[in-house]
């Protein structure tokens, strides 16, 4: 099976070293971007097989990058994962209707982050 | 090994069933240690020179050695058996009216009775007006009680559990996330030692005993799968752990043709019943 790439989208450099070092871990490559607008244009130059995605960063947030991209290439694909430190029900409300597939409330491990991939197939 | 590892190693298996062996010695200092340090007990000789048989710190300290991890859907292969295979056969043979009893043998906190509470609530219509009843027992108390409160810590509700499910079946209080009534109302949760007579719990359709039968003897194991054929239903289905059988313990199961650590109870023990 070819290597699946994440791609890792968080305005925090910490999480997103932590998060490549848990996703290489499980056999992913992983690429990076520090806010949705940039997430967006690496989904536009090659599409991720998976997207870990924080909600709130600067110039565009997680919810809004994930909107354009359900909007742009369809309803299911790639798998988003969001990981935010977020963790009212009205955000796990608000993913689902923009299209995530699970939801990782920070501060995670990675049990947790194998779990939720794994809960989408990832794994 | 100590006297005092020795005995309260006997006073395990004699209440539990549970093996402690030397090798576990590390497990019997960690999970009592904290007991230890209250009891101003500086080793197991000390600690055990304060057990009495019955007494409130032996029961402590059997519950302090057979409470387990438990998360939701953990391996999600019975639950898939359960909710694509098992339930739609069950439903589709007894009469109506007849509810399907499902028991969780081992529930420790919960989260497998309340995995498969929200299986039954999940598959709703396909089990029409079928009532399914859900038991979960444990020998501790303590792990018993939080899962009657249905209340789980963040870390606790990210292991196994869709989001889908979260948002459908728990409500948020504070930093914690509690199962809504109505689930909680679907399971009753029962202290019950499964070394004990089991007769009184009925019959049920399913049983999850998962991972339990890994911390008995070969003759406790044989002894407790015996006492659980008898009280499921001939077409019924008891789960293992992934790395458990009852073959080569006993005659009264059959493996269950296409399902994984699950086996159905052989004919003879289920006329016994």
């Amino acid at each position: 099976m070819s290597t699946l790439t994440c791609l890792v989208v968080d305005d925090s450099r910490v999480v997103r070293i932590v998060a490549r070092r848990m996703l290489e871990h499980r056999g992913f490559s992983v690429v990076e971007a520090e806010d949705g607008e940039k997430a967006l244009a690496v989904c536009r130059a090659q599409m991720p097989d998976a997207v870990l995605l924080d909600w709130n960063m600067p110039i565009m947030n997680g919810i809004e990058f994930l909107q354009h991209l359900r909007a742009e290439f369809g309803p299911d694909k790639p798998p988003v994962v969001f990981c935010t430190t977020e963790n009212d029900m009205s955000y796990v409300e608000q993913a689902i209707a923009a299209g995530a597939q699970e939801f990782i409330m920070k501060p995670f491990d990675e049990e947790i982050l194998a779990g939720k991939f794994a809960q989408v197939g990832l794994l | 090994m100590s006297a005092g590892f020795n005995a309260i190693s006997a006073m395990l298996k004699a209440r539990s069933g549970l093996i402690v062996g030397p090798d576990k010695l590390y497990l019997l200092e960690t999970r009592l240690a904290a007991m230890m340090r209250r009891e101003g007990a500086r080793d197991l000789d000390a600690l055990a020179d304060k057990l009495r048989p019955g007494n409130a710190l032996e029961h402590e300290v059997v519950e302090a050695m057979t409470t387990n991890e438990s998360l939701f859907f953990r391996d999600t292969k019975p639950f898939d058996a359960l909710r694509l295979r098992i339930l739609p056969r069950l439903h589709a043979t007894r009469p109506a009216g007849a509810p399907l009893r499902i028991w969780s043998a081992a529930a420790s906190t919960g989260q497998e009775a309340y995995s498969i509470a929200m299986i039954a609530a999940e598959m709703g219509a396909a089990l029409g007006s079928r009532r399914i009843e859900i038991v979960g027992t444990d020998i501790a108390r303590e792990p018993l009680q939080r899962a009657r409160e249905g209340l789980y810590s963040q870390f606790e509700i990210q292991r196994g559990l869709p989001m889908q499910l979260l948002v459908k079946y728990f409500s948020k209080e504070e930093a914690q996330w509690r199962i809504k009534p109505a689930l909680r109302a679907a399971v009753t949760f029962r202290e019950w030692n499964l070394l004990a007579d089991l007769r009184a719990l009925g019959q049920f359709d399913v049983v999850f005993c998962r991972n339990v039968l890994i911390y008995f003897d070969a003759p406790t194991k044989t002894r407790v799968l015996e006492a659980m054929a008898r009280q499921i239903a001939a077409d019924g289905v008891l789960f293992l752990g992934g790395a458990e059988t009852a073959l080569g313990l006993t005659h009264a199961f059959h493996t269950a043709a296409g399902e994984t650590a699950a086996y159905t109870p052989a004919a003879a023990l289920a006329r016994v019943a």
